[in-house]
């Protein structure tokens, strides 16, 4: 009978190299675990440093568990670490197994050596079982009030760690408010922003579900808590002051002497060396002034240096984060860093993603002054090896010469760029002449010279072709081949593969046509013909409307192919102010560097503890509340701000139960729930009444008139009223209906009606309403007189309402 | 808030992972390196150094060709990474004395034993050499670097004088950060001066 060890040995050579010497080390392991020889602990050592690495690379050594268990009796600390790592990784495989350890473990909470203490906490914390956790408990609460500061320092993350697994653990046992006395009386910084983090996490998480915890969390951010923080931030290690930083941007200072305070004591933490402290601070100084717009100002000058310094210190992928932030801050104050440009040059061997935000900058910065030596700049750029760089810094051209008005320089460059003979510069360039020659159409002259000489031949990319059939049916007074290069450019139509090209062919002959109608008429025809038998739809379409309206009159065509055009003075736009805005809120995080609000790249269960603020998808109405703060507290004169987030205000309040109160009502702002109806007890009215024109008119002229008044309106109805609509969708929620309305403001008429409740008796109202001296005159008829001073009363209550919020 | 750590070589083999949090799935590392290396977006060629697959951000820098890698799922300020990246690469090569493929796959227990400390369910504890001095107890393995010839005529010339710095000189980091605050404003800094000489046959240069 052979032993098992050989058989097991004699296994082919071919199996993966894991499972022989897996077994060999067991053995080895069972041999050393009873000896206690002196040598023992250094091939202890040695097997384990093996199991270590065979666990790394991936091979499966969970069956030497047990031995490892055995041999982890031991006093030297660096076997211990080892055989607590390999149990962390696989108590969640082996949970029965994993409760072996657990007398070790907790024996080792209470050992002599701190160092132990720290780790056998740890290591308890990290197994991640779930029947184990009752074990957790006393070892964590005695780490907690544990003298050494290590030990208590894990402990703290072992709360944490508990919570994860077992939320209602962690609170039964009251070890939040434990944290939270840890939080503000431990002498260690490392403990105190370990219970910081703990904390946040811990009550975000249950903030959901438990009012206090959200009430705690608020706690956090009040002055107390934030000022004994800021007091120590200069102990705390550089790590644990970016996380304090970033609950000071949370706070909010009742006054402004309290700003200046902040300011002043955050001050030295713009010359620290980590790029993230600089950038926490700076995120402070931002939020903190942004309602004073001069302080602002001045924030940005002095954060200027250490962010320039920033850049250029460090490697390529620190100085990316600081340049995203710069890049933010350039676009969203320019002038101020309009001397600074020489930063923004790029350097040879920068990677592309560096050059590429330095380029956008040097484009934002552009005014008059340096509008010249930033140009020169771009045009060594764009004889770059690198093809996309130098695209972007012909396009960067483009762009700074369509904001400048001055552009006579920038026009012979870009001229200059068209006999470069390079293709790809060449495509970028006639792109971007068009662009140049439809805002400033006086430079024609100068730019139809350089380009009538570039062979079309020349110009492969679909976006330049297009641009220089654009110019040639443009300009084709000017140019004298136009006709010719476009009847090749015709005849080579089944070879044009791009739809956009045809169809700019298309119109480009049209408009040659009117201007030089013997030379083009077969190159007309042509295109006509192939257009209409083409493929594509929008071609197909496009010729054959243009055949249609030729052979209807050709004056009429000309009118609508080529009319006499205006310089177009804006190009389309980009991003919406109100991302780039809530970007700008969540400064000194990763929605810079992707350019995209935060919501738009985290899961939800990811947002906590660093966003207290929801997105847009919440519709409560506390988030309303708070949005219409933090938005009164950006001072912007940008009109254009207010107005949006007042947009997002109306679609959510449009969202929610009412449509009634619909985009029209401006002050319907968040409003609460659908008013309640607010008739008299006496006087119901029947919601759903009905009356046709005819009735009414009948009526209207039988009935006397039984009261007439004249209310007057406050101020916010006149204000809401700028059209009738709105007056009658108020009105119809209190069940008076409208027949009909109309008028222009001042001057409003309506005719409303209503029905008694279960009855058919009838109520008619005349209301004329005078907008600029804010009155109202009612006519009341009734089929019922003895209630109608009853429904007037309603009325006028129901019009008193009207522009309330 | 860190996820995982990992250390890949050029080739995307797994050096060194650490997974903090168990948020993120095991095979990141994966994603990342193919990513990384096919990167063809938006007509750059680089990767750049923070970017985002499913939810999950990627960081990475590179040091001496090795990549060191950080994932995380929350929207954390990413100076913060990078430069957490920068100065576990500084803390790794203070420790071991010169940082390679090579020097970290012998020494990965004491690797694992640094990330451990430096790095705890995400947060970052302390990235001070001397602090950790007194939580680490592992002995690293120093590897040769005198077998690293420059390359060039002189090369034979220069076998002897390669000498690496040992001691203090190692372990002992430029930035200080002692707990409780700066006591004294002190930096070490290390002055390499070299002289290119040529000498004419009678000893004048």
């Amino acid at each position: 009978m052979a032993p098992p060890a050989q058989s097991q040995r004699s296994q082919s050579p071919s199996q993966p190299s894991g499972k022989s010497e897996v077994s060999d080390l067991k053995l080895q392991l069972r041999q050393l675990a009873g000896s206690r020889a002196p040598g023992v602990d250094d091939s202890k050592r040695e097997l384990f440093k093996k199991v270590i690495s065979y666990m790394t690379i991936g091979i499966d050594v969970s069956s030497l568990f047990g031995e490892m268990v055995m041999c982890s009796t031991t006093s030297d600390i660096v076997l211990k670490k080892m055989c607590y790592l390999y149990v962390g990784n696989y108590a969640k495989v082996n949970p029965d197994l994993a409760l072996l350890t657990i007398n070790f473990l907790q024996r080792d909470c209470h050992d002599q050596d701190p160092m132990i203490r720290g780790l056998a906490l740890r290591s308890l914390c990290s197994l991640r079982v779930a029947n184990l956790v009752e074990y957790l408990v006393g070892p964590l609460g005695s780490g907690l009030k544990d003298s050494n500061s290590y030990v208590r320092m894990v402990a703290v993350i072992g709360v944490l760690k508990l919570y994860h697994i077992s939320a209602s653990t962690c609170v039964d046992a009251d070890f939040p408010s434990t944290l939270k006395h840890l939080m503000l009386n431990d002498s260690d910084t490392q403990v105190v922003a370990n219970c910081l983090s703990s904390l946040q996490e811990i009550w975000s998480a249950e903030a959901s579900t438990s009012e206090e915890a959200s009430r705690e969390r608020e706690a956090l951010i009040s002055k107390p808590v934030i000022y004994y923080l800021l007091n120590r931030i200069k102990e705390f290690s550089e790590w644990a002051q970016c996380l304090v930083l970033e609950l000071v941007t949370k706070y909010v200072p009742s006054e402004s002497s309290e700003i200046f305070d902040i300011m002043n004591l955050l001050e030295d933490r713009l010359q620290h060396a980590n790029g993230a402290v600089v950038l926490a601070t700076v995120k402070v100084f931002l939020q903190l002034t942004l309602s004073m717009t001069d302080v602002h100002q001045q924030v940005y000058e002095r954060i200027k240096a250490p962010l320039l310094t920033l850049v250029s210190s460090g490697s390529p992928e620190q100085s990316y984060a600081v340049l995203s932030h710069l890049h933010l801050l350039v676009m969203r104050a320019p002038y101020v860093f309009s001397s600074d440009y020489k930063h923004f040059y790029c350097q040879y061997n920068e990677p592309s993603y560096v050059k590429r935000l330095k380029l956008e900058m040097l484009t934002a910065v552009a005014n008059e002054s340096n509008t010249y030596e930033i140009v020169t700049e771009l045009c060594e750029y764009a004889a770059n090896v690198d093809i996309p760089i130098a695209r972007e810094s012909i396009r960067a051209v483009g762009k700074i010469a369509l904001q400048q008005y001055d552009v006579n320089a920038i026009v012979d460059r870009l001229l200059q760029f068209l006999e470069m003979e390079k293709d790809y510069v060449t495509a970028e360039a006639l792109v971007l002449v068009k662009d140049l020659l439809r805002k400033y159409p006086q430079w024609s002259h100068d730019c139809i010279a350089v380009v009538g000489n570039i062979s079309s031949k020349n110009v492969q990319e679909p976006k330049a072709k297009a641009a220089l059939i654009w110019m040639l049916g443009e300009y084709s007074q000017d140019m004298q081949d136009a006709p010719y290069i476009l009847e090749s450019l015709v005849e080579n139509w089944d070879e044009e593969h791009s739809a956009e090209v045809r169809l700019h062919l298309l119109t480009a002959v049209m408009k040659c046509f009117f201007k030089r109608p013997p030379e083009t008429q077969s190159a007309l025809g042509a295109a006509l013909a192939a257009g209409v038998a083409d493929f594509h739809q929008d071609v197909h379409d496009r010729a054959l409307f243009y055949y249609r309206i030729l052979r209807y009159n050709v004056s009429v065509a000309e009118r609508v192919v080529n009319p006499p055009k205006q310089a177009v003075s804006v190009f389309a736009d980009t991003q919406s102010s109100e991302i780039k805005d809530r970007i700008f809120d969540e400064f000194n995080s990763l929605s810079v560097l992707y350019q995209k609000p935060s919501y738009m790249f985290t899961d939800k269960e990811h947002r906590g503890p660093l966003e207290f603020a929801d997105e847009l998808g919440n519709l409560s109405i506390g988030e309303a509340a708070d949005n219409v703060v933090s938005s009164q507290r950006v001072e912007e004169n940008d009109k254009d701000l207010l107005l949006t987030t007042a947009e997002k205000e109306e679609t959510r309040a449009g969202h929610s139960q009412q449509a009634s109160f619909g985009i029209d009502d401006l002050l319907g702002l968040g409003m609460p729930a659908v008013p309640n109806v607010p008739s008299p007890p006496q006087l119901k009215l029947n919601t759903k009444a009905a009356l046709d024109p005819s009735t009414f008119q009948q009526k209207w002229r039988q009935l006397p008139i039984a009261l007439s008044q004249e209310l007057s309106l406050s101020p916010q109805a006149v204000a809401a009223l700028t059209a009738p609509q709105a007056l009658l969708r108020h009105m119809q929620s209190h069940s008076i209906h409208c027949i009909a309305s109309g008028g222009q403001s001042p001057n409003f008429k309506f005719f409303f009606f209503a029905q008694k409740y279960e009855e058919s008796s009838n109520y008619l109202v005349e209301c004329i309403i005078n907008t600029s001296s804010g009155k109202a005159q009612v006519k009341v008829k009734a089929d019922d007189q003895s209630t109608s001073q009853a429904f007037s009363t309603l009325f006028e209550s129901a019009l008193s309402k009207f522009g309330t919020p | 808030m860190i996820s995982q750590f990992f250390v890949l070589s050029q080739r995307g083999d797994n050096i060194v992972f650490r997974d903090y949090r168990s948020e993120v799935a095991k095979g990141s590392a994966e994603i990342f390196f193919r990513k990384v290396k096919f990167w063809k977006e938006d007509g750059q060629e680089e990767a750049p150094p923070v970017f985002n697959v499913d939810g999950v951000n990627y960081f990475h820098v590179k040091v001496v060709g090795l990549l060191f890698v950080a994932t995380t799922r929350v929207n954390v300020s990413p100076s913060l990474v990078l430069e957490l990246l920068q100065r576990i690469a500084r803390v790794i090569k203070d420790y071991l004395g010169v940082l390679s493929e090579d020097s970290l796959r012998k020494n990965f227990v004491l690797v694992y034993e640094l990330l451990d400390e430096v790095i705890d369910f995400g947060y970052v504890q302390t990235t001070s050499t001397e602090v950790l001095k007194s939580y680490v107890f592992n002995e690293p393995i120093v590897i040769d670097a005198a077998r690293l010839q420059p390359l060039g005529p002189a090369a034979i010339f220069m076998q002897g004088t390669t000498k690496r710095m040992p001691g203090t000189a190692v372990t002992k980091s430029v930035v200080a950060n002692e707990p409780g605050g700066r006591k004294r404003e002190e930096i070490f800094v290390d002055i390499i001066e070299k002289i290119s000489v040529t000498f004419s046959s009678s000893g004048i240069y």
